[in-house]
């Protein structure tokens, strides 16, 4: 199988631009005679779905949503990143390209990052041009901000709502290539297998979900374009609908998955209040510019935050990292969080948390100018845990918020499965083993708008005049029995326990021995422990009504089980990476101040898993990492 | 149940809910007891919790649309006690917390009732006749890449920030639903002023004004100011952009003359 990264010759720089006229074109009279199916409506698929349908292409649009326009990346908050330098700062697109691989802690490619930083500029320019509404400022001009892991302000937002006004943008796009390009719209339809016939990729096959029934697309091309895993843990900054279902199945297909351990832990969200809680609720980074992270120095100290005076409080993100201050990245602040929370000097009723303070800026920059930038975040922290930030601290704990592994794919973001092309958070490509903030909307509309609109070409133009598989092949007859009869099999146990509660007792497992902290002994652990609690749901799982109308237990219950399957590869990826690096923090390996210890010499790879059976160890191809440009250093924020 | 209460009072409280399996079969209320709430939970987490108490006891769960439970998807929303999305103003259902209800409160919870949305299942509406009006124009028609410099054209805070007022719309349905007349007014014209109030979107502003508005009638009913629209939206949209939208689509039947006498002189 072609596991080649791809990646172009020559000097960094100019990487792209030679590819962009090395890759094979079609010619645009020929391109109405390629079917493309894309999976997923966010940033990536809506904005890939309207570009290639833009250059002629026939497509067509699967999400298991309503409408395109309800996709994840709509809650998206702080903002989107852009070398634009309209701030005079220093910044460039080789810086961005340095702080991504840098925060990405070394586990990324550099051609990729190289050209995720040059198109960067062109997003900007593409998203006003549509009419997405970005902060200006008086005298017109965009405005923008910082962000943890940077020392520039590169952060272009829209309030609080950034994600949604740039899916906004891409789905109002696409909402025009139905009506002006014939893109055929397939919304409430969940697509569950991919179809691979003679070593290429054929088709999907998808359930209408209003109905039940079970129904194939054929293409040329498919895009997965299918968002991350993070609701393996149940609890999580997803949305609740979030799945790996579609990535998942491609790899039982036979394409990889690279990195699974590498996930993302936001410190800025709402603890959790009690077990009922269906999901964590994700407060943007930006509110690290002004507010201030600290917890009392005594343990249990049981005062009210404004009794506490300064001199017991610890500003601990300040303290150890004077240089980025509370801009750390992500993975460092939630560490640095968990390490205040266990030594017992957490706040809040379940002691869970560290105190986000806005005091000074309130009175540095005044009230008014705290509401313009917060406003909303306030206001929605208010909203859940009935407490003004305005008067008492906000409290924040980390919790699984982004997930950086995902399919494996070369620089045309191509899987290993040829025909298969994967878009924005389901694949692995950009981030390495740390994503920083407002990179995630840069790689979902870099994708989908500027990479795989050329790349995709160089696939599709030797295959001018084939047909598309016949749906009636007997590839897509045995795929579509098998996901009926997956669905026919869970209905017919008829058990005791919810599909709830086992996705819950998974997620336990998961957060508790695979989450923020790793190590052999808890990952070992959870390898004994996920199999049994498969064997629990193929017994004992409980989904009541029928396959024909609406059943969203029946949804769930076909996405749980593919958690209960995913959740041991992401453990297996942690077990073999023998180190610590951006989100993957394994216990053994750490310097002497608690820092991930990296290794170069061992572990400078990607891990890209082969599926061997449910029950069988995946196998491990190893695509090694080269620094060129970039020589990794330890990562210090010092 | 008392692990999570020993904080907070338990309430309890009791709901009657819509149950419909199928659009071509009758629905009907059902009432159920509900114990042991906590004033923590959101209001679908306590749908959540009644869903599983149902399930154990062989019956099937209440379907309901949700999905980032943030208030910014647009997925959720139903009537409680008659009110879009409850009585919290600008909040979504999956924004409202038990604790604005309190123990013994009798809730009634239904799907939104309007002609443009026919029912999916019990509380879940199929709400695509937003997607049409967005397809007949709600857009500026810039291909991908070739846009020029997005600092070449300064756009006023002021304007940028009505844009944006505008923009916040979620598409969750509540101000159809909330109407007496079913109307989608407000929907349409937030999309519509969102760019028509934006320099970028000038050129095409006629085109898109008349396009919207003519889809928008063929499935909800007329605008008459009633305001319940924007006391129920959950982003506080103004129906000042109705009033521009009025204005916009009066302008653009002129326009639209005009241009037609500039093709046949």
């Amino acid at each position: 199988m072609a596991f080649e990264s791809r990646i172009p010759e020559g000097p960094l720089e100019d990487k792209w631009d030679n590819h962009k006229f090395e890759v094979k074109l079609v010619n645009p009279a020929n391109k109405r005679r390629f079917d493309i199916i894309v999976v997923g409506t966010g940033l990536a698929g809506a904005s890939a779905a309207a570009s290639l349908a833009e250059l002629g292409y026939n497509v067509k649009v699967v999400t298991f949503h309503d409408s395109p326009r309800r996709a994840h990346s709509i809650a998206a908050q702080g903002g989107i990143n852009a070398a634009k330098n309209y701030k005079n700062d220093g910044d460039s697109v080789y810086r961005l390209f340095y702080d991504t691989i840098k925060g990405g802690d070394y586990r990324a490619r550099e051609a990729n990052v190289y050209r995720l930083a040059q198109v960067s500029v062109d997003i900007i320019d593409q998203c006003v041009a549509q009419g997405v509404p970005f902060a200006r400022e008086y005298g017109g001009l965009l405005d923008n901000r910082s962000f943890g892991g940077a020392q520039v302000s590169r952060t272009f937002y829209a309030r609080g709502q950034t994600g949604q006004q740039l899916l906004l943008g891409a789905y109002q796009a696409l909402m025009r290539a139905v009506h002006s390009y014939g893109v055929q719209l397939y919304p409430r339809t969940e697509m569950l297998d991919v179809v691979v016939k003679d070593g290429r990729t054929a088709g999907i096959v998808c359930r209408d979900l209003n109905t039940g029934e079970v129904f194939s697309m054929a293409g040329h091309a498919v895009v997965l374009a299918t968002g991350g895993y993070g609701n393996a843990f149940y609890l999580s900054t997803n949305a609740k609908n979030s799945n790996v279902s579609a990535t998942w199945r491609a790899a039982k297909k036979g394409a990889f998955f690279a990195n699974p351990c590498y996930t993302q832990i936001h410190p800025t969200c709402i603890p959790a209040s009690d077990e009922f809680q269906s999901k964590l609720t994700l407060m943007s980074e930006s509110l690290r510019n002004d507010g201030r992270v600290w917890v009392p120095k005594k343990m249990d100290d049981n005062r009210s935050p404004d009794q506490i005076p300064e001199d017991d409080r610890d500003y601990f993100l300040e303290r150890r990292y004077p240089a980025f201050g509370n801009l750390v990245p992500r993975d460092v602040a939630s560490r640095a969080i968990k390490h205040e929370v266990d030594a017992g000097r957490g706040v809040g009723p379940l002691k869970n948390g560290a105190y986000l303070d806005f005091t000074e800026a309130t009175a540095r920059v005044g009230h008014e100018v705290v509401e313009e930038r917060y406003g909303n975040l306030f206001e929605m922290y208010d909203r859940i845990t009935g407490e003004d930030p305005y008067k008492v601290p906000m409290r924040i704990n980390p919790a699984i918020h982004y997930t950086m592994g995902g399919l494996w794919v070369d620089y045309n973001l191509q899987s290993n499965l040829p025909g298969l092309f994967v878009l924005g958070e389901a694949n692995f490509s950009d981030h390495g083993a740390n994503r920083l903030g407002a990179s995630a909307l840069m790689q979902g509309l870099a994708d989908g708008y500027f990479v795989l609109p050329y790349t995709i070409g160089d696939y599709l133009a030797p295959l001018l005049g084939t047909k598309p598989v016949s749906i009636s092949d007997p590839a897509f007859v045995e795929s579509e029995q098998a996901v009926d009869d997956q669905v026919r099999r869970m209905l017919a146990i008829k058990g005791t326990r919810t599909v709830d509660e086992i996705h819950r007792e998974l997620g336990h497992v998961l957060w508790d021995n695979c989450g923020m902290a790793r190590s052999e002994q808890s990952l070992s652990k959870a390898l004994a422990e996920i199999p049994a609690i498969r064997e629990e749901f193929w017994k004992n799982v409980c989904v009541l009504g029928e396959n024909e109308s609406r059943n969203q237990s029946l949804e769930k219950a076909g996405r749980v089980a593919d958690f209960l399957e995913f959740g041991e590869l992401m453990v297996f990826d942690a077990l073999r990476r023998n180190e610590s690096c951006g989100g993957h923090f394994r216990e053994e390996y750490q310097t002497e101040d608690g820092e991930a210890l990296r290794d170069d010499e061992h572990y400078a790879y990607v891990a890209a898993w082969e599926f061997k059976g449910v029950d069988n160890e995946p196998e491990l191809h190893k695509e090694p990492l080269n620094f060129e440009f970039v020589h990794p250093s330890t990562r210090s924020y010092k | 149940m008392s692990d999570a209460t020993t904080h907070t009072a338990a309430m309890r409280i009791t709901l009657t809910v819509w149950r419909q399996p199928s659009p071509d079969v009758a629905g009907k209320f059902e009432t159920y007891d509900v114990p042991g709430v906590s004033p923590d939970m959101s209001f679908l987490e306590m749908l959540d919790v009644v869903n599983e108490r149902l399930m154990h006891d062989g019956k099937e769960p209440i379907a309901f649309d949700h999905d980032c439970r943030e208030g910014i998807c647009g997925s959720c929303g139903f009537m409680i006690n008659g009110q879009a999305h409850g009585p919290e103003r600008a909040t979504a259902t999956c924004q409202l917390h038990m604790r604005k209800f309190r123990d013994g409160d009798h809730l009634t919870i239904e799907p939104w009732r309007a002609a443009g949305f026919p029912l999916v299942k019990d509380l879940i509406v199929d709400r695509s006749s937003f997607d049409r009006i967005i397809e007949s124009g709600g857009y500026i028609g810039v291909g991908t890449g070739g846009a020029p410099d997005g600092n070449l054209i300064p756009i006023p805070k002021p304007v940028a920030d009505a844009s944006m007022d505008a923009a916040a719309c979620i598409g969750c349905g509540a101000c159809v639903a909330a109407c007496p007349n079913g109307a989608a007014q407000l929907f349409t014209s937030a999309k519509m002023q969102h760019l028509n109030l934006l320099p970028q979107g000038q050129a095409e502003r006629w085109d898109r004004t008349i396009g919207m508005v003519e889809t928008m009638e063929t499935y909800f009913g007329s605008c008459t100011n009633h305001r319940e629209c924007e006391a129920a939206c959950p982003k506080s949209i103004s129906i000042d952009f109705i009033a521009l939208m009025n204005k916009d689509y009066a302008k653009a039947q002129l326009k639209q003359r005009r241009l037609i006498g500039q093709s046949f002189p």
